[in-house]
């Protein structure tokens, strides 16, 4: 089956002043899934936000959502998307349940139905307790669930989340993507902006990862963590004086390079392209334990996006 | 314990868990309105406003007591001097001073839309499917209101001081009513410098250089016939002097139909103009 494409972008370009914030950006985006826009501060993901959702004009390239042309055909665009800025767009003066209905108005539901459709919401979100404080005395949770909460007013064919949890505690971070896998379980895109690798790991079922305003690489995380090796097995241990034992055991055990970490009981090796993870990760451990070494924690994973960005971006710099 | 209170109280605080079963629900039902007139949204946005009024009342203070300053300020420091007596000048002063101080005001207009630019809010209106203008238009609409009352005020205060209106009631509605046509219209210039200004403090000292000369240069505190020769054409010729003999004409009884119809004409112009640019601008960001 052909997924139907809810963005695609080419050779997105928007300079500022003698600054390139975005330099040339392509993407395709297929309908019903969230999307990774994945970049540090500065890489020109939300300029390409802004661009994508009709609030900045490019200066050269094109796109297109949902098959409507963002410049030409902005007002219809506009009836597709919904955004979540990085920094909460919602008035703050007002209450919580004042927002939701001057959006729901604006989204041309009547008084009634603008009142019950904010109540709802709220309640949904769990905000009803706060429908009549000002925004500005909500906690940076409250405020991004209420900002999810005006970008779902109408259900949106796609919805811009940018950043939608820096700065936020694990819990509230945590709620935001329970709610943004529920959006999407309903048939909505989503492009979501992070500087968080783990959390376009735990959402986003494709990735583009954006440095200096260009696209360096795209892919699925699986895709984007094999380009760098097989993944790895950490290991911390009981007593430190065997670390250089355990290393040598490792080595021969596995055929693998093996690091000590700046943790003093800890050590990595990387395993070997090819081979199951799970075997040499067993193997690894009797071995261990035959050599009479105490291990404490165990980990065996794919190689973090932490170390692909890292690697991905050393490419670029060299 | 003071620690332990304020911990249970930030607890009592927290959010409920989000309901995913309703947050479904929710998605599902797809209902889409169809999108609000132009009217509608522009009357939503002044609704704002005016629910930012409810909330932060402080705001009103700024255009009540500035015009009630003016006037008392005026005509009894003044008036001895000017008129020979603070009776008659409050008589030749009150329309032109209501009209001084009311469009002095509309500059904060500028200020709110500038602050109001650089906020994430307005990322999200832009993003509605909406008439482009609603957002400016509702703010002016919000205003219109905060200067009716600025001139209900000041016509109240005038009236305890001595002023009467030999226009009449309808006089006295007619002048109000020309003076907010052209706050209205004059206001685009505010919205449009709001919205390409750096700053708030940008906008401010640009409004007070244009308004500044533009309402002492006129016929508010004075007869222009006192002044020099050269300056006299001039004077007599600014939107805010014709916009001040309409008003003046129709509390007084004896209309000045050309000094209304070209405040009429200002007004138009200023809307077209002005009007235009902001929409543009609104556009471009």
């Amino acid at each position: 089956m052909t997924r139907e494409t809810a963005i695609r972008a080419e050779g997105l370009v928007k300079h500022f002043k003698d600054i390139k914030a975005v330099d040339g950006v392509d993407l395709e985006v297929p309908a019903g899934t969230v999307y990774g826009v994945l970049g540090p501060n500065g890489a020109g993901k939300t300029t390409t936000v802004r661009m994508l959702a009709t609030l900045l004009r490019p200066d050269a390239g094109r796109a297109e959502v949902f098959g409507r042309d963002i410049v030409e055909d902005a007002a219809a665009v506009r009836t597709q998307v919904s955004l979540t800025g990085q920094y909460a767009s919602l008035d703050e003066d007002l209450t919580g349940l004042e927002n939701l209905v001057l959006l729901s108005r604006l989204y041309g539901f009547g008084k009634p139905a603008a009142r019950s459709r904010a109540g709802d919401l709220l309640e949904a979100f769990g905000l009803a307790f706060a429908a009549g404080k000002q925004v500005k005395a909500y906690s940076g949770g409250m405020r991004r669930r209420l900002d999810i909460a005006a970008s779902i007013i109408i259900t949106p064919k796609l919805l811009f989340l940018d950043e939608p949890t820096t700065g936020l505690d694990p819990r509230s971070r945590n709620q935001v993507w329970e709610v943004v896998r529920t959006i999407v379980g309903e048939g909505t895109t989503v492009l979501l902006t992070t500087q968080y690798l783990e959390e376009a790991d735990q959402l986003a079922s494709r990735i583009a990862v954006i440095d200096t305003g260009k696209v360096i690489a795209e892919g699925t995380p699986g895709q984007l963590k094999s380009s760098v090796g097989a993944g790895s097995i950490k290991l911390r241990l009981h007593h430190t004086d065997q670390r250089e034992h355990a290393k040598t055991v490792l080595a021969e055990a596995l055929r693998a390079e093996v690091e000590l970490d700046d943790d003093p009981v800890a050590l990595t090796a990387r395993l070997l392209p090819g081979q199951d993870n799970a075997v040499q990760g067993a193997h690894a451990l009797s071995e261990l334990a035959k050599a009479g070494i105490l291990v404490d924690d165990f980990s065996l994973g794919q190689p973090s996006l932490d170390e692909v960005f890292l690697a991905l971006t050393e490419r670029v710099d060299a | 314990m003071a620690f332990t209170d304020t911990k249970t109280s930030t607890d009592q605080d927290a959010p409920a868990p989000v309901e995913k079963d309703r947050l479904r629900k929710l998605l599902a039902q797809g209902e889409r309105p169809s999108p609000p007139s132009a009217f509608a949204s522009a009357r939503a946005f002044a609704w704002r406003s005016m629910l930012k009024i409810k909330h932060v009342p402080e705001q009103l203070g700024d255009i009540l007591i500035f015009p009630i300053m003016m006037l008392l300020m005026f005509t009894y420091l003044f008036g001895g001097a000017i008129a020979g007596g603070t009776g008659d000048y409050l008589q030749f002063l009150l329309p032109g001073i209501m009209v001084m101080s009311i469009v002095m005001t509309t500059m904060y207009t500028g200020m709110s839309v500038n602050i109001d630019i650089h906020k994430g809010v307005s990322d999200r209106f832009r993003t509605l499917p909406i008439w482009r203008a609603a957002p400016m238009v509702g703010y002016l609409l919000a205003d219109v209101f905060r200067y009716a009352a600025a001139g209900a005020v000041m016509f109240g205060t005038g009236l305890v001081m001595g002023y009467r209106p030999t226009g009449g009631f309808d006089g006295v509605l007619l002048g109000v009513g020309l003076l907010l046509v052209f706050c209205f219209a004059f206001s685009w210039l505010w919205t449009w410098l709001g919205l390409i200004a750096r700053s708030e403090k940008t906008v401010m000292s640009i409004s007070m250089s244009i308004l500044f000369p533009l309402t002492f240069l006129s016929n508010v505190m004075v007869d222009p016939a006192t002044m020099p020769g050269w300056l006299q054409p001039v004077v007599a010729h600014t939107p805010i002097s014709q916009l001040v003999d309409g008003v003046r004409g129709l509390f007084d009884g004896n209309v000045e139909a050309s000094a209304v119809i070209t405040t009429l004409i200002w007004s138009a112009g200023f809307t077209a103009v002005f009007g235009t640019l902001t929409v543009r601008a609104y556009n471009r960001k």
